[in-house]
């Protein structure tokens, strides 16, 4: 238990492992920690940022479906609107063309009708000539009074 | 056991392997074979009686030896690691040096409040180194110091008697107090570097009694000077006896144990090394705790 001068020898080994520390150990360790802390801090505040985002985004999206519905509900009742409308349009046209239909019918008839009318004329005219001829056959002659014959035709 | 009686055995097993020089004239009386010097000679001394003979002009081999040896394998574990640092996930020993590290980091910035680049890895290298050294105090007190023997008789043709060998460093005073003079060289130079050569002579002159007047001063200057001076020194003194006490009691238990137990200490040492695995770790620990605390009075006014 002599005090020498392992004393100083100690001092030497002392200073030595102090300074190696201070230059090699201790920066590059100490440095390499506080780049992780602070990666770790940066890497929290992403996931406190990206959670706010996915609020946000999802509110957004709430928003936009509620939109999009607000529309959906928009169209389908223009389409309600327009298909009565079309309905109601095609209903007219129909009548319109029923009408139109019938008023062609009714024109033919009348057509016809005439046209039987004419015809009986003539054939009662016809009738009517031969009978008379037949009674007058002596007294009326076809050529002179031919212009009195087609005058009565024409009036019967 | 080489020693013939429990005493022997015991004072053996507490001497170190000194080298130094004997001075000439010097008489040698080394078991049995005497011889007196005609120069001044460096030699490895044979007995306690030549160790102390030697005075300053001697070292502790084993002492040297196993601190500085320890000390390299810990910078070397710790070098090693420093170039695999990286701030992605740490594996393995990595670790367990990170462990340390921010445990260290811890320790000065709760107790230092100044910046310095010298105080933390200063730290990190007296916790680590002192309870490497510390931990020697483990090894069955018998194992290292035999094996040393058998070489040095075996092939060096030393007798047992001169193979002295201690392999816990921190049980050497010159050792612990070493540090604690390192240790307080650098408080007054944080002291001077931060108050000043008057900042310095003044905490010593005019502190604890403060008074208001300058008659007042100068009348409780010198109990001043006197209290703070022993303060002061009283610093390093327990910082380094408090350790060597530790480990030295803490040893001394070994050998007693083991000098009255032979090969049954195995079963008896054990409670005393469970037990004092703490006392290894918590000194070491004091030691580096108490180096924050000095160092952070030298650069805070108080």
């Amino acid at each position: 238990m002599n005090i020498n001068a392992t004393l100083i020898g100690q001092a030497i080994w002392f200073a030595l492992f102090v300074a190696f520390c201070m230059k090699f150990v201790w920066p590059p360790i100490s440095r390499a920690l506080d780049e992780r802390k602070q990666k770790i801090a940066e890497g929290l505040s992403a996931a406190d940022r990206a959670e706010r985002d996915l609020e946000l985004a999802q509110e957004k999206a709430s928003a936009n479906l509620k939109d999009a519905k607000d529309k959906a509900a928009e169209i389908i009742e223009q389409a309600n609107k327009r298909a009565n409308q079309i309905v109601e349009e095609a209903k007219d046209q129909a009548r319109v063309e029923g009408e139109r239909l019938i008023a062609k019918a009714q024109s033919e008839i009348d057509q016809e009708i005439n046209r039987a009318r004419e015809e009986l004329r003539k054939e009662v005219s016809a009738l009517a000539l031969s009978g008379a001829e037949q009674v007058l056959a002596r007294e009326v002659n076809r050529d002179s009074h031919k212009q009195l014959l087609d005058d009565l035709a024409a009036q019967l | 056991m080489a020693a013939s009686s429990a005493s022997e055995y015991i004072k053996h097993h507490l001497g170190n392997l000194t080298y130094g020089q004997l001075p000439a004239g010097y008489e040698r009386s080394c078991h049995g074979h005497e011889e007196t010097l005609s120069d001044a000679t460096w030699t490895f001394a044979c007995n306690a009686q030549e160790a102390s003979d030697m005075g300053f002009a001697a070292i502790h081999v084993d002492s040297m030896a196993w601190s500085g040896g320890l000390g390299i394998l810990m910078c070397l574990l710790f070098w090693l690691m420093a170039r695999k640092a990286s701030p992605n996930t740490p594996s393995g020993m990595m670790n367990f040096v990170e462990l340390i590290i921010e445990f260290v980091d811890g320790q000065v910035r709760d107790s230092f409040h100044g910046k310095s680049k010298l105080i933390a890895p200063l730290s990190l290298v007296i916790f680590c180194w002192v309870f490497v050294m510390n931990l020697m105090d483990l090894i069955p007190v018998d194992v290292v110091p035999m094996t040393f023997q058998w070489i040095m008789t075996t092939f060096f043709g030393w007798s047992a008697h001169e193979a002295y060998f201690r392999i816990v460093p921190t049980t050497d005073p010159n050792i612990t107090l070493s540090m604690s003079i390192c240790v307080f060289f650098l408080v007054i130079f944080y002291t001077i570097k931060v108050k000043g050569v008057g900042g310095f002579l003044g905490e010593l002159s005019f502190k604890p009694f403060e008074a208001g007047s300058t008659v007042g001063k100068i009348a409780l200057l010198p109990i001043n000077l006197v209290l703070e001076t022993i303060s002061l020194l009283a610093k390093p003194v327990s910082l380094g006896l408090r350790l060597f006490g530790n480990m030295y009691a803490g040893e001394f238990v070994f050998i007693l144990v083991a000098g009255m137990m032979g090969t049954w200490q195995a079963i008896a040492a054990w409670p005393w090394a469970v037990f004092h695995i703490l006392v290894i770790t918590l000194q070491a620990f004091i030691f580096m705790v108490l180096t924050i605390v000095y160092l952070s009075m030298a650069v805070e006014e108080h």
